[in-house]
């Protein structure tokens, strides 16, 4: 094969903390509303940071799509998973195989990861009956809960996917990996069509290491929707949150043979790591790795740096912002004067670990196909070390044409993903 | 507890992980529980699990082995609390 066959996105599905699905993102993300809340549970466990995101409603949306014998088998993670999952499959015009049909959909495959996985499942069944000597109590449903590539089986299962099906993990990068692998696939023609994405529950065992590592922030319990501050001054560290963002990435051909919507075209991407060397660490990016990511990724695009019109930042609220924009800077060689226009999705949703990257794709995607940009919230006290980038973050929302994003994320591990996306048009 | 109670319970209890809807409609002790309700064998466990909690008594797995329809369910049950 001379080239890289052309990989495009037929299919969205979210599950995010300031919505259950895409029709309802689009509009909190036009209108900046905040999933975040004061978690009550965070507070009685002695968490320092009691600002969570958590999905609203799910309970409910599980009820609608799930049998009762499946919901008992699922965690929080592997059911937004297969919630978001269900949702991008219909929105790319797709329809489950049959429970009784005699062969799985044979071209298409899965990649889902998370970041942490199943400790709900662990905490709430493992840990106190395999302490209490009572094996026979965890049932019949534990392993498919806790085993890492939980979230892709549960998917595969419930659409009937006979590709390869599988699951990535790399952290805080895993979502973005998960589009970047599943690209690949395509393009190496080992699938016509792949189904995409993270997710990660929001368990708090999951975000206790995270409050004990002091990097969420605790200076805002008082102010839960003011507590995920990327860009800004005061950014006192990120806030958990939770939830699952698919993807379904079809085979140009095959997508324009069943006339489906098409909503960008994936024309770069990249994966690497800093090696925790030249700066980088296990949870510091190596400034390096991180400029040769997207560098590399904007070689296989093919396009001039200053085509990017938008830029969906890792951006946490941690320390790492002002670093981050510096290497989008360094690395598409770009002055404060024509830097791209860059927003953090986390500010109203927090970071949702292994499913961020997804999530924020979707929502990148998303602001691409309905043409506006979405304002960054809690960054009117901008960061000084970056106050030359100020005018590039949109504070409000605003109605902007996108033809071409960037989207990264970076992991502990010392890991980076980066994907080119170009809106489609025939 | 009377014998219709613990059929309504047993009956409760295995429904929810009945795939074939169908056969819940027809329901009698005659009913296997994997092959008229299609049940995934491996929720057999969860199901004695669920006896044990509901009846509060503890079920051997010999005896989990035997059940196969309803009605063998009803029956350990009921020789249990007895």
């Amino acid at each position: 094969m001379d080239r890289l066959r052309r990989v495009v996105v037929t299919g969205l599905g979210v599950v995010a903390p300031n919505a259950r699905n895409c029709e309802e993102f689009v509009q909190s993300l036009r209108t900046m509303q905040s999933g975040l809340r004061f978690i009550d549970k965070l507070k009685e466990l002695g968490f320092a940071c009691q600002v969570g995101g958590i999905p609203p409603g799910m309970k409910e949306v599980a009820e609608r799509l799930f049998s009762e014998d499946l919901r008992f088998a699922m965690n929080e993670y592997t059911s937004y998973a297969a919630i978001a999952a269900l949702e991008a499959f219909a929105d790319a015009g797709l329809k489950p195989v049959p429970a009784d049909a005699e062969r799985a959909m044979e071209d298409t495959g899965a990649i889902i990861g998370t970041g942490i996985g199943g400790l709900d499942t662990f905490s709430e069944k493992v840990f106190p009956n395999v302490a209490a000597h009572k094996i026979k109590r965890l049932g019949s449903t534990v392993v498919e809960q806790i085993m890492a590539s939980g979230a892709s089986a549960r998917v595969g299962g419930l659409l009937g996917l006979g590709g390869e099906v599988t699951s990535n993990s790399s952290a805080c990068n895993t979502g973005t990996e998960a589009i970047v692998l599943g690209t690949r696939s395509i393009q190496w023609g080992l699938s016509d069509r792949m189904v995409v994405g993270g997710a990660e529950g929001s368990d708090p065992h999951i975000w206790s290491g995270f409050d004990s590592m002091r990097v969420l922030n605790r200076a805002h319990n008082h102010d839960p929707e003011g507590a995920s501050r990327p860009l800004s001054a005061s950014a006192g560290g990120f806030i958990p949150g939770s939830g699952a963002g698919i993807l379904i990435l079809e085979e140009l051909e095959t997508a324009l043979k069943r006339g489906v919507r098409i909503y960008a075209e994936i024309i770069g991407t990249a994966a690497n790591s800093g090696g925790m060397r030249s700066g980088g660490s296990m949870t510091a990016p190596s400034p390096r790795g991180v400029q040769a990511c997207i560098r590399n990724a904007l070689m296989q695009a093919e396009i001039s740096p200053d085509s990017i019109h938008y830029i969906n930042g890792h951006l946490t609220a941690t320390m790492a912002d002002p670093m981050e924009i510096h290497n989008w800077s360094e690395a598409l060689e770009l002055g404060p004067d024509r830097f791209p226009l860059i927003n953090s999705t986390k500010s109203m949703i927090g970071h949702a670990l292994g499913a961020a990257g997804a999530i924020e794709s979707v929502a990148t995607l998303l602001q691409m196909t309905y043409g506006f940009v979405h304002g960054s919230r809690n960054c009117e006290d901008f960061h000084p070390e970056i106050k030359k980038f100020e005018n590039c973050v949109p504070k409000q929302s605003s109605d902007t044409p996108i033809s071409i994003a960037a989207k990264a994320s970076f992991g502990f591990g010392d890991v980076n993903s980066c994907i080119i996306f170009r809106k489609w048009s025939q | 507890m009377e014998q219709a109670e613990i059929y309504t319970n047993v009956v409760r209890i295995i429904s929810k992980h009945a795939k074939n809807e169908e056969a819940l409609k027809t329901l009698s002790t005659d009913t296997h529980i994997i092959n008229d309700l299609q049940v995934n064998s491996a929720r057999l466990v969860d199901i004695v699990l669920d006896f044990e909690d509901t009846f509060d008594l503890e079920i051997s797995d010999d005896d989990a082995d035997k059940i196969n329809t309803i009605g063998d369910a009803v029956k350990l049950v009921k020789d249990l609390l007895h």
